[in-house]
């Protein structure tokens, strides 16, 4: 048994010891241990440093309330950073390591910056590193502050599992006061949740000897848990209620040990009864932050949860009236201990790494440990969550609930009810819907920091925040509390203000000669403790949170060694022939523009629009005239917002007077279609107007090129090709079911959509194939199509548009300026910014002879006023195989009117020259479209 | 996570609806002359009230396009109606 482990003491499981490593040195704890129980026990006194000033760092509170004794673990292979220790069960093998320390937790080479401390006050960085720049001195300072440490080891599927909860009253808090209200709610036939944040419950229950209800507390305890599981209620331990959110939305996130990703219960109870309990409240003397000061009631936890004792020879310095019982359960269990009064003392810690002595109005008492307690704070996070109020109990002094949610009760301590007896009464009166019984009196006698005192007196452990700090602060004018906190970082460290908030608010009441309750708390936000980001996704992420699409036709890309890539969303092939791109690229786009490329065009957006009201709703939404659309006809246009930006565009058929098939972005069909949705309910008939996404009912398979009406005629999909000019539509059968076939292109050669169902796609792209062979035609992939329309100058929107593009910046400016119907986005073509001659538009671009291609993103520079100026920039450049040089299609302010001008474009520091040309680049007559 | 109910399917949670704007707020007729500042008053300015307001909003899933009543003070939900109802 080591020097602090008391026999009789604890639930740690001793016939299972744990062997774990902390900054480098082998220890041994046990089953049930917390990191913290087990260091303490074998003697550990300090566990880090400061954030600051790299102080040396104890324990200070038992549970989540304890703000200093943050650590990085590496378990399993990956490492966890800025553990509470306190918090965190121990595991076999652990490797356990301080945060903000070097090399050790004990000797820390950064301490020196303490010794400077006084010309380190609050603010300080903001007021010095101003000139000439802070960002110059960020990186080093950020480098000196700071925790715990990222590491590359992370932990490989660490997903939280997500469940959704159900019951009608879920009780926060397995001590007295939430045991008696799940018993009794439970008993009473309502489905109930008790959740306690501990691996046992009973809360203050395990610390005390005397019986309750003729019972052992242990047995108390197990009693009620029997009672209330047989009643039907269920019992969470590990789980913290973690926030509550609108619509009585609560978070419960369970603990599943070190290295395993909790779980995330979401639950909507019809009540909430919040039996948190309250935590210690540090008293604000001099050196108060030397490890071995610690928190009365912590070390209560220490020894009644792992049989701890925090020191041999112990002072107790508290204003509570029942500090010399508190410590009386410590003498027993083998401690020195003598109580001081903390009201009206002027106290000192002694000793330069650890507490040696505690020095009272010019006494000293050698000790190895302070037990400070200025009393109870209620643990009411949840209650203001919830939006609650609190009111200022003079008596108690500390916030206790006021008007509030009906939904939530508070309980017990939380409550600021300590007495055992009514604590129970008023648990059970709130789980059954009863007023709240009368409670006694209580006294808890004031205590204020003596802010006159020499030496530093701390209020903020983590974030070293001091009584001059606050005072300097008010100096300041810093008086609104969330003035204060963001000038000293009070309250912002890792235990979010549990331990700091109420110090703070007294020292603030103190120095501003006004009632704690004037000066007001800052605000309670989720999550009351730190929860890792992942709890929040789950398994929410990358393909689960965007699945891939994926097309019909991927087993027959797949055959033919097709470099699969993801294209907006979907799965399609890049290129063909398993060899690197650029050679096959060159390679498809030679074969598409001498015989024909065959292409899957399945990822297209195809939504249809029918109903009586289909052709206004069509013109309606349209930017282009779509009403004069004549049936087997198909016309190009754009969609816009209604600030008039170009949305989308693409091709749309009229199949007849009732029916249209409208083709777009094959990454923006969703959009197209939300956006479809909300006009025709919001100014059509919706029963005279339907839209359909269909594009995953159909596969398309797209041959384009000079032998293209060739190998579509041989397909047989047509009884007879006959007039078939570009830009229709025409009805054929294969396989026995419907075909469609549009004329239209993308690559600016001859083009046909052959589109079937899903099921006899296959057999249509392998006929195409085969019959495209003779004719030295093959597959072609999605990176080929894409020189093949730069070459053409066909725009990608999002990519060759920008958030100001509108339809005359690309050349369209016949509907702006004719079309009498109204359309969406109409209005806005014809505001000033829209008739701004310098507007970008869009043009091509042409290196000189032997250049190379200009970057993606290479800004078009001049001088104006001596300062280089953007122009615009290049959104599109390939290098094309058919012309043997390199295309660019760019934005640029007043392109238009610089056709054939020479530009300067910038790019990283290096300048290229360019002539702005034409946008389509090959086939300007457009004779082989119509061929 | 509010809890917002859907005409068409009932309470679901908030992150399966989408904003889409103000209720009452009527496109002009662009047929006719409109002004650039009545344009702009349609186009971007919102009241945004502290308290009861009637908004449309739309549910993903089902894509039914409602108008919610709401109080963006207190969060309390009141009565959705489906925009065609509304409109008729």
């Amino acid at each position: 048994m080591s020097a602090f482990r008391v026999a009789d003491h604890g639930l740690v499981d001793r016939a299972r010891p744990l062997r774990f490593r902390f900054d480098g040195r082998d220890f041994t704890g046990f089953a049930g241990d917390t990191v913290a129980s087990a260091l303490l026990a074998a003697g550990v006194r300090i566990f880090g440093r400061s954030f600051k000033y790299h102080r040396p760092r104890g324990v200070w509170g038992g549970w989540n309330d304890d703000p200093n004794a943050i650590v990085d673990i590496r378990a399993g292979g990956a490492v966890f950073p800025n553990c509470q220790a306190t918090t965190t069960l121990l595991a076999e093998d652990m490797e356990v390591r301080a945060v903000n320390a070097w090399p050790t937790a004990v000797r820390d080479v950064k301490s020196l910056l303490d010794l400077g401390s006084r010309f380190l006050p609050a603010g300080f960085y903001y007021k010095t590193f101003i000139w000439p720049d802070w960002h110059l001195f960020e990186p080093s300072i950020r480098r000196m502050a700071g925790l715990g440490v990222l590491s590359d080891e992370v932990a490989d599927d660490f997903n939280a599992t997500l469940i959704h909860e159900d019951c009608e009253v879920l009780v926060v808090g397995g001590g007295a006061a939430g045991l008696t209200a799940a018993r009794a709610a439970a008993e009473a036939g309502r489905s109930v949740l008790l959740v306690e944040d501990h691996a046992a419950l009973g809360g203050g229950l395990l610390g005390r000897k005397a019986p309750i209800e003729g019972l052992a507390p242990g047995d108390w305890i197990a009693a009620q848990q029997d009672a209330i599981i047989a009643a039907g209620g269920r019992v969470l331990t590990r789980t913290t209620a973690a926030g509550v959110y609108d619509h009585r939305a609560v978070t419960l996130v369970e603990e599943c040990g070190i290295g395993r990703a909790p779980i995330v219960r979401r639950v909507r109870p019809e009540r909430l009864v919040l039996a948190s309990g309250a935590i210690g409240r540090p008293v604000t003397f001099v050196n108060n932050d030397r490890p071995g000061v610690m928190s009365l009631e912590g070390a209560g936890e220490l020894l009644a949860r792992y049989g701890v004792l925090a020191g041999k020879r112990m002072a107790v310095l508290s204003n509570r009236p029942d500090a010399r019982e508190l410590a009386q359960g410590l003498e027993e269990a083998g401690a020195e201990v003598r109580v001081f009064d903390a009201v009206g003392a002027r106290a000192e810690a002694m000793g330069r790494r650890q507490v040696q002595a505690l020095r009272v109005n010019g006494e000293s008492y050698d000790c190895d440990t302070v037990l400070a307690s200025a009393g109870l704070t209620p643990t009411i996070h949840l209650w203001r969550h919830a939006g609650g109020k609190l009111d200022w109990d003079e008596a108690r002094q500390a916030f206790v609930p006021g008007r509030g949610p009906g939904w939530m009760r508070v309980v017990g301590a939380a409550n600021g009810t300590y007495d055992l007896g009514t604590a129970m009464g008023e648990a059970r009166a709130a789980a059954l819907g009863q007023p709240a019984p009368e409670r006694g009196s209580y006294a808890l006698p004031k205590l204020r920091p003596d802010s006159t005192l020499k030496g530093r007196q701390w209020l903020d452990f983590q974030h070293d925040v001091t009584v001059k700090d606050v005072a300097l602060a008010v100096q300041e004018n810093m008086v609104s509390v969330e003035h204060l906190k963001r000038y000293t970082t009070l309250g912002m460290a890792g235990d979010q203000g549990k331990t700091s908030n109420m110090p703070a608010l007294a020292t603030m009441a103190e120095l501003r000669g006004k009632p704690v309750a004037e000066v007001g708390t800052t605000t309670f936000r989720p999550p009351f403790t730190p929860i890792p980001l992942e709890a929040y996704c789950g398994a929410r992420k990358g393909t689960q949170m965007a699945p891939l699409k994926r097309l019909a036709l991927e087993p027959e890309h797949r055959r033919l060694d097709a470099a699969l890539g993801e294209y907006g969303g979907w799965l399609r092939p890049a290129w063909y022939g398993g060899s690197d791109q650029e050679p096959a690229v060159a390679r498809e786009c030679a074969m598409a523009r001498g015989a024909a490329a065959i292409m899957d065009g399945s990822a297209l957006g195809t939504i249809e629009v029918v109903g009586p009201d289909a052709r206004a709703f069509v013109n309606f939404v349209y930017y282009n005239t779509m009403s004069t659309l004549k049936p087997g006809r198909i016309r190009y246009g754009f969609m816009l917002s209604e600030a008039g930006l170009v949305f989308d565009d693409g091709v749309m058929a009229c199949v007849s007077d009732n029916r249209f098939i409208i083709s777009c972005s094959s990454s923006h069909a969703d959009a197209v279609m939300a956006h479809l949705e909300n006009w025709r309910q919001d100014s059509f008939d919706p029963s005279r107007v339907h839209v359909l996404d269909t594009t995953q009912n159909w596969s398309t398979v797209t041959i384009a090129g000079p032998k293209a009406a060739e190998i579509v005629a041989e397909l047989g999909v047509l009884d007879e090709m006959g007039d078939f000019p570009h830009m229709s539509l025409k009805f054929g059968r294969f396989e026995g079911a419907e075909a469609r076939v549009a004329r239209v292109s993308f690559t600016g050669d001859a083009s046909y959509e052959v589109s079937v169902r899903n099921d006899i796609a296959p057999a249509l792209w392998r006929r195409a194939l085969e019959l495209g062979r003779a004719h030295g035609a093959g597959p072609v992939g999605a990176e080929a199509l894409t020189v093949l329309r730069a070459e053409k100058g066909y725009i990608l929107v999002g990519k060759d548009t920008d958030g100001e593009t509108m339809p005359h910046d690309l050349g369209f400016a016949a509907p702006r300026l004719k079309k009498s119907a109204a359309f969406v986005g109409d209005r806005s073509l014809h505001c000033e910014n829209a008739n701004r001659t310098n507007r970008k538009q869009l043009v091509g671009l042409q290196v000189p002879e032997g250049a190379g291609m200009l970057p993606i993103g290479a800004h078009i520079v001049a001088l104006k006023d001596g300062k280089r100026v953007s122009l615009g920039y290049v959104t599109s450049s390939h290098q094309s195989p058919t012309l043997g040089r390199p295309v660019a299609l760019a934005l640029l302010a007043g392109g238009s009117d610089k056709m054939s001008q020479e530009v300067d474009i910038w790019h990283l520091g290096e300048m290229r020259r360019a002539q702005v040309v034409s946008p389509c680049a090959f086939d300007m007559e457009g004779e082989r479209i119509n061929a | 996570m509010q809890r917002f109910p859907c005409p068409f399917c009932g309470p679901r949670d908030e992150r399966e609806f989408h904003y889409a704007g103000e209720a009452g707020k009527l496109r002009p007729d662009t047929t006719q002359p409109i002004s650039d500042a009545d344009w702009a008053e349609y186009l971007f300015n919102a009241r945004n009230p502290c308290g009861e307001t009637r908004e449309i909003w739309v549910h993903i899933p089902c894509q039914e396009y409602f108008v919610m009543q709401r109080n963006t003070a207190t969060m309390d939900v009141g009565s959705a109606t489906s925009v065609r109802k509304d409109l008729a």
